[in-house]
């Protein structure tokens, strides 16, 4: 009895989780894959109507946009977070005083919400309310810092917002990755009196693959969802000019009652997070095997 | 409840002939919940317990009603539709097609609404000939309101063409007063560019956002409506993207600005501040003729041929339409009565110009449908073309990219 409970209370565990996630998770994947198939409009229809959805999807020009910020924020935001992050993360692994309240400092950003920092920096960059009030309040008059309402330049406040909000967890991430850096190989290399930086170019960062690894893809899969930033930092403007394509899909599913569309443009949101992730699963389960 | 049910039938059966011993209910599905707005429902509410019903209230806050419209698609979804939701314009059409709308139709025969709505009005209350929704008020969305003080001084009078305004609004600014309030939200972007369009002949606003005739859509007159939209921008001050409107409206309260294009709810903040129309503030129609409207209505869901939800349905689009909520409702909320028949006099003085401009432009078949309002166009063509007008509006865009992707936008949306 009891090894028959050994063998079988951990599947029984876990089937109801399994269940729900089949259900809940892929069960709607495929549902919401069928929708992008057909002209549902304010309700979902289930007659098949072919690709029509994802030919209107490529033909509009603000989804051309929010392809265009995706690619524009997804890359900074990933590029920048990461070499900030790992910037404070050796500088952090100094053995300075005081670290743990510093360490603190910069990891607090995550403590908020979305939303909360998009808001707060709204406010910041708000050209009559914020830094450029601020600047030109002190006598420089010819200050100007209005990215927020420019529409060339909004996306990259999302960038700011967004970075602020992660470098520090992507420090986090870092600092533990270089102090699980065997310490034996460290000091050898400082006998052999090779200089400082070049310990970390040449060993500890190489030794700590993993963890940009696993760093990337936190970072990209944020990068893919945004949504909640955008509507607390610019709604979307000017214009439609920071549309990313979660903005795009909530327009679409929520304010425009056309389901087929927002349907299709999450399947390929979908795509792409697959087209990350799956590269990923792979080396992963094939380091495995190996 | 034996004796409740018996009065409320009571009652029931003294006004209007309904099922017999029906208990009134309805559940009512709407996104009224700021202050104003809140206490006209309350009204409502009270007036619908006054002849025996239930009201069982369900606000949904929020995204200006698309909250509402989720939890909507949600009950509708699972078979259990509320009786009446807040629905307006094509809207109503399009979930009628979905095959869930009610037939009200006795209680509007009964209630005579086809003598006193105007045409074009009931005509978005019907589905395929039958009644299906009750209107609560009138908005005209081409309003320009102005500052009073602001104007005197500088000696402008409220325009009558847009080349008064752009007259008017290049005085302001030498003067250093930001002509125009304006927040830049995507709806609002349209309300000055329907506006325009209507400034171009109410002909052409019929063909171009009622009818989307390609033809209007890409004509030189619609270049030129991109062109003044593209001299508006130079009106609005720096810090405009993203202001909501009520703070619009209070830079003109507070004589930051000298003038804001948008809806008579506009009207309701001024008041709420203790403004006078006339002395502190005034109203006039944007350049050209014609009458935009928005009205708010309330559609009627099947509900499955239970008796005392049919009851709460006929209660309800009776005590909506009928005077007393017309007038109570509508000096809350900025708007005027639907009907024809209430009495104006408690009414301020924009109200009654919105009145009688509302008769004569219906007879002059100048009464159109707004389309930044969701009341002339579903919600996809809609879409796509405030996409277009935002677009333009807060780029470098030229007025001819700005035409062309119009038209685009509106074939693609088809």
């Amino acid at each position: 009895m009891t090894k028959w409970l050994e063998n079988h209370v951990p599947k029984l565990v876990l089937a109801p989780s399994f269940v729900a996630i089949l259900l809940f998770v892929y069960g709607f994947i495929a549902w919401t894959a069928w929708v992008s198939l057909t002209q549902s409009r304010l309700m979902p229809r289930y007659e098949f109507e072919g690709f029509g959805q994802y030919v209107k999807l490529f033909s509009t020009p603000r989804w051309d946009t929010a392809m265009t910020n995706l690619a524009i924020y997804g890359i900074l935001f990933i590029v920048i977070s990461m070499a900030l992050g790992l910037m404070l993360a050796i500088l952090l692994d100094q053995r300075i005083r005081v670290e743990g309240a510093i360490r603190t400092v910069y990891l607090y950003p995550m403590a908020l919400s979305m939303i909360v920092t998009g808001t707060a920096w709204k406010w910041i960059l708000n050209p009559g309310l914020g830094l450029e009030a601020m600047v030109r309040g002190w006598g420089f008059e010819s200050f100007t810092f209005n990215w927020l309402i420019d529409p060339n330049m909004a996306i990259y406040t999302i960038v700011l917002a967004g970075v602020w909000q992660s470098a520090g967890f992507v420090m986090a991430l870092f600092l533990a990755g270089l102090r699980s850096v065997d310490g034996e190989i460290i000091k050898a290399a400082q006998v052999d009196g090779i200089p400082h930086w070049r310990i970390y170019t040449a060993i500890i960062i190489p030794s700590m693959a993993p963890v940009f690894l696993s760093a990337f893809i936190v970072l990209s899969h944020l990068a893919i969802k945004s949504f909640d930033l955008v509507i607390a930092l610019t709604g979307g403007g000017p214009g439609y000019a920071t549309d990313l394509p979660a903005t795009y899909m909530y327009a679409m599913a929520f304010s425009r009652g056309n389901l087929g569309q927002a349907a299709s443009s999450a399947m390929v949101m979908m795509a792409v997070v697959f087209a990350i992730v799956v590269p990923y699963l792979y080396s992963e389960l094939r380091a495995k095997h190996d | 409840m034996k004796t409740t049910s018996v009065l409320a039938a009571s009652a029931a059966v003294t006004c209007f002939a309904l099922p017999a011993l029906a208990e009134p209910q309805a559940e009512v599905l709407h996104w009224w919940t700021s202050g104003g707005e809140a206490k006209s429902v309350a009204v409502l509410q009270e007036e619908f317990a006054e002849r025996g019903g239930t009201w069982t209230d369900m606000p949904v806050a929020g995204g200006g009603g698309d909250a509402a419209m989720t939890a909507l698609r949600a009950r509708v979804l699972s078979g259990n539709a509320p009786t009446a939701v807040q629905l307006k314009g094509p809207a109503i059409q399009e979930w009628y097609e979905e095959g869930v709308l009610a037939d009200i139709s006795d209680v509007a025969e009964e209630q005579g609404w086809a003598d006193v709505l105007p045409e074009q009005l009931a005509a978005h209350m019907k589905c395929d000939g039958n009644w299906c929704a009750a209107p609560v008020n009138v908005h005209r969305v081409n309003w320009m309101w102005g500052n009073t003080e602001i104007l005197e001084a500088n000696g402008i009078e409220m325009p009558t063409t847009w080349e008064e305004f752009n007259a008017a609004a290049e005085k302001l600014q030498e003067a250093g007063i930001t002509p125009l309030a304006h927040g830049g939200q995507a709806w609002q972007d349209a309300t000055i560019f329907e506006t325009v369009v209507l400034g171009m002949g109410a002909d052409f606003y019929q063909q171009a956002l009622v009818e989307l005739d390609p033809e209007a859509l890409g004509s030189d007159t619609m270049v030129q409506v991109f062109d003044q939209m593209r001299t508006i921008r130079g009106y609005v001050d720096d810090n405009f993207s993203g202001r909501d409107w009520n703070l619009a409206t209070a830079m003109v309260m507070n004589g930051e600005a000298a003038f804001q294009i948008m809806g008579d709810w506009a009207k309701g903040e001024f008041l709420a501040a203790g403004k006078v129309p006339g002395e502190d503030f005034t109203c006039a129609a944007t350049p050209g003729d014609g009458f935009l409207y928005n009205v708010d209505s309330f559609a009627m869901f099947d509900v499955g041929g239970d008796e005392d939800k049919v009851a709460g349905q006929n209660l309800l689009a009776e005590l909506i339409v009928g005077p007393s909520f017309q007038e109570t409702f509508n000096l809350n909320k900025g708007s005027i009565p639907v009907r024809s028949d209430v009495s104006l006099d408690a009414f301020d003085m924009c109200a009654h110009l919105s009145a009688e401009d509302m008769a004569a432009d219906a007879e002059a078949g100048t009464l159109l449908p707004s389309y930044a309002h969701g009341m002339a166009l579903r919600g996809e063509p809609a879409g796509a073309i405030t996409d277009v007008v935002t677009a333009h509006f807060n780029s470098e865009m030229s007025s001819d990219e700005a035409v062309e992707m119009l038209v685009d936008a509106v074939a693609n949306a088809m």
